[in-house]
């Protein structure tokens, strides 16, 4: 005898005018995220254009931000300073975050016990709830203090690594100061994806690793760190995208200055964000339209970060 | 009739109770020695402390670690290298809540919610001025961003789980990517958009700029939540005759209203607190008037960030305790979105 699994059968839909009515409004209503976003992209640029025409790559790599009201003297604008000094400062916070969040989530999901498990696993959610603004304060009142003495200690021992090279000895308001504060906002966001993606590693494989006498550290080398790798450089890149574009917490412990320094211990750097926030309040029109091509310029380069995370994140969430 | 339990899936990698109360006995010990050492000795301050103990169980480790095999060796270092850097990845919050809390605490007086600064200088005495005028008016944003970000946000929801049309993984991705817009593009789009084409900063242009920013947040958790109805509830529903559009909406959306409010609460907690993109499209005041479409308005996150700016004493006294009182708003949202939010799941 045959027996026949029984398919599931085609269904045809026909919607009613006001199905129609009602898909409509709600499609529309979604598509407003494109378009706020393409909008976004459009105007900015649109704003910027004429800067871009102006000085073409030379507003990238250029070394010197002057406005002059003056019609004699030319104003002259290149972000080049301010955009390496957002990599490093980004990349400061990634370096000390990353190992941190992968240590956070590894010690509450297999390390942390009971109440504390609990506990931890509150403070990290309140922690992504934190205003980048309290970290700021936090930064410049508090953290400076220690962020400080630990630079000079780098400064003191290791001046002779070219990074911590410094000819000045003022540390505090430094790109290092600035990268650790950036590192405590980043680490909620990625500990918490990492943390998600351990938390589903297959118990099975846990156990078989457990089964065949291996030790705690074995299951977490051999099992959890590899399933999770997509998912914490996910995390990751999040942070990323996060560290690139903040502004006011940088801004209050970052010392702005338009040079090109790759001294990250002493007291001065750039941000492109900072930069936007400092100098929009004076600023003429002409210095207006740079920034926003600024502004135009780090959308692209968050979006583009954040589009790869995002895309990282959720193939391996979905799993 | 007797009780049957499913069992719990166990957690082999737990430690026991025995070895968790000796690990924290000796680390009390540890640490009561680092505390002499530092007392005595060269390192200073909470990170010498925090430096001494850590050098103390690395030096218990070797020595314990001779009787250890190669197994148990590898598992105390990971364990001690883990639990390190896990200590200093949260102890950057606890010192925030904690310096938030106690620097607050000193500003925190009857009169800074009940009175402005129009006739105070950042100087006054603490006990003179207040945050009324940038408490209402971050009120007066964040409930304009949330009428009108929303309903957008909860379509947006419907979209991805009720029509699942050919947009939504367009939509997805775009939400997603949206939430890493950074808050001053957000602004300089508003200002470039209404801002600078009408008067000048206002509450309008500050809750669109919040908007943007909430409309992520919104999106996706209405999706979530949206996603926890069961289908049964939408079939029985289209199975009595009803079309779409009522099952959504006498069905579906009602079944996840407390969801829908913590969509709402958590996009808000994710805004209250911005402060780049209002530099730029709402400016500050010393005193509120209730007109959102002229004349710039002061908001909780710019006072503290004005107030720090000026740097005097008192100011930066104001400062911290605008951050408390803004630190507790987050708090509460956030409560009160937990609690909502598991409503639903019951």
């Amino acid at each position: 005898m045959n027996i026949v699994a029984p398919v599931k059968r085609e269904m045809h839909v026909v919607h009613s005018r006001g199905d129609k009515v009602f898909r409509g409004i709600v499609t529309a209503g979604a598509l407003t995220s494109l378009v706020i976003l393409g909008l976004i992209g459009s105007f900015l640029f649109a704003r910027g254009a004429q800067v871009f025409s102006q000085y073409g790559l030379k507003f990238i790599t250029g070394t010197n931000w002057s406005s002059s009201l003056d019609e004699g003297i030319p104003s002259e604008f290149g972000m080049g300073p301010m955009l390496v000094g957002t990599i490093i400062v980004s990349a400061i916070a990634l370096l000390f975050a990353v190992p941190m969040s992968i240590a956070g989530a590894l010690y509450i999901e297999f390390y942390a016990t009971g109440r504390l498990r609990k506990i931890l696993s509150g403070l990290l959610d309140l922690a992504a709830a934190i205003p980048s603004l309290i970290f700021g304060l936090w930064g410049i009142q508090v953290f400076t203090n220690f962020g400080q003495n630990w630079a000079e200690f780098l400064a003191n021992r290791l001046g002779w690594f070219p990074l911590f090279n410094t000819i000045s000895d003022n540390y505090g308001r430094s790109p290092f100061v600035a990268g650790c504060v950036l590192a405590s906002m980043v680490v909620p966001i990625t500990t918490s994806v990492a943390r998600e993606v351990y938390s589903r590693t297959p118990r099975e494989l846990i156990d078989t690793c457990y089964a065949l006498g291996g030790s705690k550290w074995g299951a977490i080398k051999t099992v959890v760190l590899p399933f999770g790798k997509s998912g914490v450089v996910g995390g990751a890149m999040l942070g990323l995208g996060r560290a690139l574009g903040e502004t006011v917490a940088v801004y209050l412990v970052l010392n702005l200055n338009f040079r090109y320094t790759f001294r990250i211990l002493e007291s001065e750097g750039g941000n492109v964000a900072s930069l936007i926030a400092t100098r929009f309040g004076e600023s003429s029109s002409e210095e207006l339209t740079a920034l926003v091509a600024a502004g135009f310029v780090l959308f692209l380069l968050t979006l583009t970060v954040n589009m790869i995370a995002s895309a990282i994140v959720t193939r391996t969430t979905r799993k | 009739m007797s009780e049957f339990t499913i069992p719990q899936p166990t957690r082999p990698w737990d430690r026991k109770r025995s070895e968790v109360v000796r690990s924290g006995v000796s680390l009390a010990i540890v640490g009561l020695l680092s505390f002499a050492i530092v007392l005595f000795t060269g390192f200073s301050g909470v990170d010498g402390w925090a430096l001494c103990i850590l050098l103390l169980c690395v030096a218990v480790l070797i020595y314990r670690g001779r009787k250890l095999s190669k197994k148990e060796r590898g598992n105390a270092t990971v364990q001690l290298v883990i639990t390190a850097a896990a200590i200093l990845a949260f102890a950057p919050w606890l010192s925030i809540f904690g310096s938030v809390l106690v620097k607050g605490i000193v500003g925190l007086k009857v009169n800074f919610v009940t009175s402005d600064m129009r006739t105070t200088v950042p100087d006054d005495d603490l006990s003179m001025g207040g945050a009324l005028h940038a408490i209402l008016g971050s009120l007066l944003m964040v409930l304009m961003a949330t009428i009108i970000t929303l309903p957008l946000g909860i379509l947006s929801g419907v979209y991805l789980t009720e029509i699942k049309g050919r947009f939504t993984f367009l939509v997805r991705f775009v939400i997603q990517s949206m939430s890493g817009v950074p808050s001053i593009v957000a602004g300089l789009f508003v200002f470039t958009t209404y801002v600078s084409a009408t008067h000048g900063p206002t509450a309008l242009g500050g809750s669109l700029a919040l908007g943007i920013l909430m409309l992520p947040t919104v999106a996706r958790t209405a999706e979530e939540v949206l996603k926890l109805v069961p289908d049964d509830l939408r079939s029985a529903s289209l199975a009595l005759g009803a079309r779409q559009w009522r099952t959504t909406l006498m069905v579906v959306l009602p079944t996840v209203r407390s969801g829908l409010i913590t969509a709402g609460i958590l996009g808000v907690a994710r805004v209250i607190g911005e402060t780049a993109p209002l530099l730029l499209t709402a400016g500050s005041s010393t005193a509120f008037w209730f007109n959102p479409v002229k004349g710039p308005i002061a908001s909780l996150p710019i006072y503290v960030f004005g107030m720090l700016q000026i740097g005097t004493e008192y100011a930066v006294n104001r400062a911290w305790t605008g951050a408390l009182v803004l630190m507790l708003a987050v708090f509460a949202l956030f409560f009160t979105a937990r609690k909502l939010g598991g409503k639903d799941k019951r």
